[in-house]
């Protein structure tokens, strides 16, 4: 599946990284804990998260996140816009809660992360 | 620095961490010979630049060319010390040396120190005000995860005058410039 067709599927508008949307989406996590994210997601994956600020995205540079949607229609501050413009991570927003927007993206057949087997 | 130590160590790693004090022993070619060494000032509080000193020393180890499972450990480790300076003190350094065989990280700050090693190394254990949870931190898991990416962790800590960390990272691979 590709960003696109994810945006589609959570009818999302894209914030920045309109060139990025045939981007292949193979895996999704969703949470608010930093933390766990950096503990245990996988290289180029998808995060849906109802956290809104310059963290996530810092983290999503670190860990090479694919892409980031903010979910019930939170939209990123210019700020956050502009430090992923310049690392080049796409950020979509929809208005869909975390557990639905999950709940689509699974029905749609994106599964989770497969359990990280350490370092 | 004086104070409370901690060491954590796996056993079978010091003998590779002694082997590559010896890296030109066999006299081999490595596109990568010398040392590069990074140092990034860190200031307390100041969560805008926060992550930015990580994210460099990540870029420098992609542009080496390191294997991405390396790359990640290391900028893992990075920015959990870096954010926990920023979280707890009132400022600090990130320093990195950075050799074919190793990455050793030291983050260093003039601030609260640790006052018990053992209970800041579990998992939920966090004594970081709300603020900071809001912002998705300060769940009791920065310490855990850098014992998790690093093959050595040192603390020292002082209690009243700051903390330090040396993570050290061994690279199994060896760079692979023409990635």
């Amino acid at each position: 599946m590709t960003l696109a067709e994810v945006k589609a599927l959570l009818s999302a508008e894209v914030i920045c990284g309109k060139d990025k949307l045939n981007l292949p989406i193979k895996s999704v996590c969703a949470g608010d804990l930093l933390s766990d994210l950096l503990a245990f997601s996988h290289n180029k994956t998808l995060l849906l998260t109802g956290l809104n600020n310059a963290q996530v995205i810092r983290t999503a540079e670190i860990i090479d996140l694919a892409a980031i949607i903010f979910v019930r229609g939170k939209r990123p501050h210019s700020d956050m816009v502009e430090l992923a413009e310049e690392k080049g991570i796409p950020l979509l927003v929809t208005r869909l809660p975390l557990y639905e927007s999950c709940g689509i993206l699974y029905c749609a057949g994106l599964r989770e992360e497969k359990p990280h087997k350490g370092f | 620095m004086k104070g409370v130590s901690c060491l954590f160590q796996e056993p079978e790693v010091t003998s590779d961490f002694k082997n590559c004090e010896n890296k030109n022993e066999t006299g081999a070619e490595s596109p990568f010979e010398h040392k590069v060494t990074l140092e990034f000032a860190v200031e307390g509080k100041n969560f805008r630049a926060a992550g930015e000193a990580s994210s460099r020393l990540k870029h420098t180890l992609q542009h080496i060319g390191f294997p991405a499972p390396l790359v990640r450990r290391v900028a893992v480790a990075a920015y959990e010390a870096e954010m926990n300076i920023i979280i707890h003190a009132n400022r600090g350094t990130l320093k990195a040396e950075i050799t074919p065989k190793t990455v050793t990280i030291w983050a260093e700050d003039e601030g609260p120190g640790i006052p018990d090693i053992e209970l800041a190394m579990q998992e939920g254990y966090s004594t970081a005000p709300d603020y900071i949870r809001e912002m998705g931190f300060g769940a009791g898991m920065g310490l855990p995860n850098i014992k998790k990416c690093s093959d050595i962790l040192e603390i020292e800590t002082v209690i009243g005058a700051g903390t330090r960390l040396k993570m050290v990272i061994f690279n199994k691979t060896g760079p692979e410039r023409e990635k």
